[in-house]
């Protein structure tokens, strides 16, 4: 099942020319351009983990894109979403976040019903590659 | 939301004869002197627009390497040109972005281990696009200390001058004489840089140009008595030690607007434009260049 988080996960992945021309969009607007990435794609998993530090004061698309591709090769079977940070007083808020890479095999989610005081019912959900390990996920 | 793919915006210079040669005068009136920095810059002017008729014709060509290395005295112009190349570079159509990020060994090199490489990858990533100038750049490099981090951010910057060319120039600038020791010490610098620029001394008639161009942005002017002593100051003041060129004159010039200022600040009340802006010999002369047969101070 395809993850949706974050902008233009409903559309085919975007390629890397997309990728650079929507980052340059972002430096563009003054926005600070960061990379991170998770094996765990809970929905409510808000803080994913960071590769390197938020790129400030860039002017050229060319340092982030070195940042994706190192991120990819470090994490080939993880999640990696670019997030593009507004500092503008009253925004100060991430304005952009999509997904640049996903593992080959995404499993899905889990529903999970569980029993509560008389009939009530509790849903929750649970990415089946949360059942292994971290770090051993999306093998 | 921006379309998925924006238009590439078109090269604002499309480096057709023309546009080359108004950039080439415009350079010609704003540096005085500096024929060979002046030629180099021409004549990588007109290998980019060869480059670009070639590809039009499809003839494959690598991206020419633009780094370069600028030594020469004190007070040469090499950080003034520096400055200048990012936006020669990017109207010629080769730099993207065509901001530049100045930076000395510390904005480089890290104080513990570990803290080097990203602090050179950072600098490295925000000068893509444009143009990341090193200043005294053979303070990277200090041989006397084996376990010193320079030589970590000297492997960082080489890697990329090699293999992201085409996002990057980097030039370098420091005095001749130390540049071409650092050189000897790191020969894989100095093949990567194609472009080796030495930056003559100027000559006297140079300088009262760039005297004349400095008092004009400062908004003053000179009568007739004061050139021909400003020129007699030059005469002496180059024979001395710690000559600095063009930063010399300034320092000159700086100096005598402080005599001009003590001079009309007596009178302050009767001051019109014109004694706000002269300079007299009398401002000149005072200077100690002229009372001492010989000295060490910089008057």
């Amino acid at each position: 099942m395809r993850v949706t988080q974050g902008a233009f996960s409903f559309l085919p992945d975007l390629t890397d020319a997309q990728i650079r021309a929507q980052v340059e969009y972002c430096l563009a607007q003054g926005w600070a351009v960061s990379v991170e990435h998770t094996d765990d794609i809970h929905p409510r998993n808000t803080y994913w983990e960071m590769f390197g530090m938020p790129m400030f004061d860039l002017r050229d698309a060319a340092g982030v894109m070195q940042e994706i591709d190192a991120c990819r090769k470090t994490f080939p079977d993880r999640y990696v979403r670019v997030n593009a940070f507004d500092s503008t007083r009253g925004w100060e808020t991430v304005r952009l976040s999509f997904i640049v890479n996903r593992p080959a095999e995404e499993p899905g989610f889990r529903l999970r019903r569980t029993e509560a005081e008389g009939r009530v019912q509790r849903y929750s959900i649970e990415p089946y590659a949360t059942r292994a390990p971290e770090g051993q996920r999306y093998r | 939301m921006a379309a998925l793919v924006a238009p590439q915006t078109p090269a604002d210079a499309q480096g057709t004869a023309a546009d080359i040669a108004r950039l080439l005068a415009e350079l010609d009136r704003e540096l005085v002197g500096l024929a060979p920095v002046k030629r180099r810059i021409a004549e990588i002017a007109a290998l980019l627009a060869v480059d670009r008729a070639r590809a039009e014709h499809g003839l494959a060509g690598a991206l020419p390497g633009l780094h370069m290395c600028f030594t020469g005295n004190p007070g040469t112009g090499k950080t003034t040109v520096a400055m200048k190349m990012a936006g020669i570079l990017h109207r010629l159509g080769y730099s993207r972005k065509g901001h530049l990020v100045a930076v000395t060994r510390d904005d480089l090199v890290g104080q513990y281990i570990g803290h080097t490489a990203p602090k050179t990858k950072e600098v490295l990533k925000r000068a893509m696009g444009g143009v990341l100038f090193i200043d005294e750049a053979y303070y990277l490099y200090r041989p006397e200390n084996e376990r010193d981090y320079g030589q970590e951010a000297i492997e960082i910057l080489l890697q990329v001058m090699e293999n992201q060319r085409e996002d990057l120039v980097v030039i370098l600038a420091g005095y001749k004489d130390r540049m071409d020791r650092f050189f000897e010490c790191n020969p894989g610098f100095s093949s990567r840089i194609a472009h080796h620029v030495d930056f003559p001394d100027y000559t006297r008639e140079e300088l009262m140009r760039i005297a004349a161009i400095m008092l004009e942005r400062m908004g003053y002017r000179f009568n007739e008595g004061a050139r021909a002593a400003f020129e007699r100051y030059l005469e002496r003041r180059m024979a001395r030690p710690h000559f600095a060129n063009a930063r010399s004159v300034r320092n000159a010039l700086d100096r005598a607007r402080l005599r001009h200022a003590s001079r009309v600040f007596e009178r302050l009340g009767e001051a019109d434009r014109d004694a706000l802006t002269t300079i007299v010999a009398d401002d000149i002369l005072a200077s100690r260049v002229f009372g001492e047969p010989a000295g060490t101070a910089d008057a």
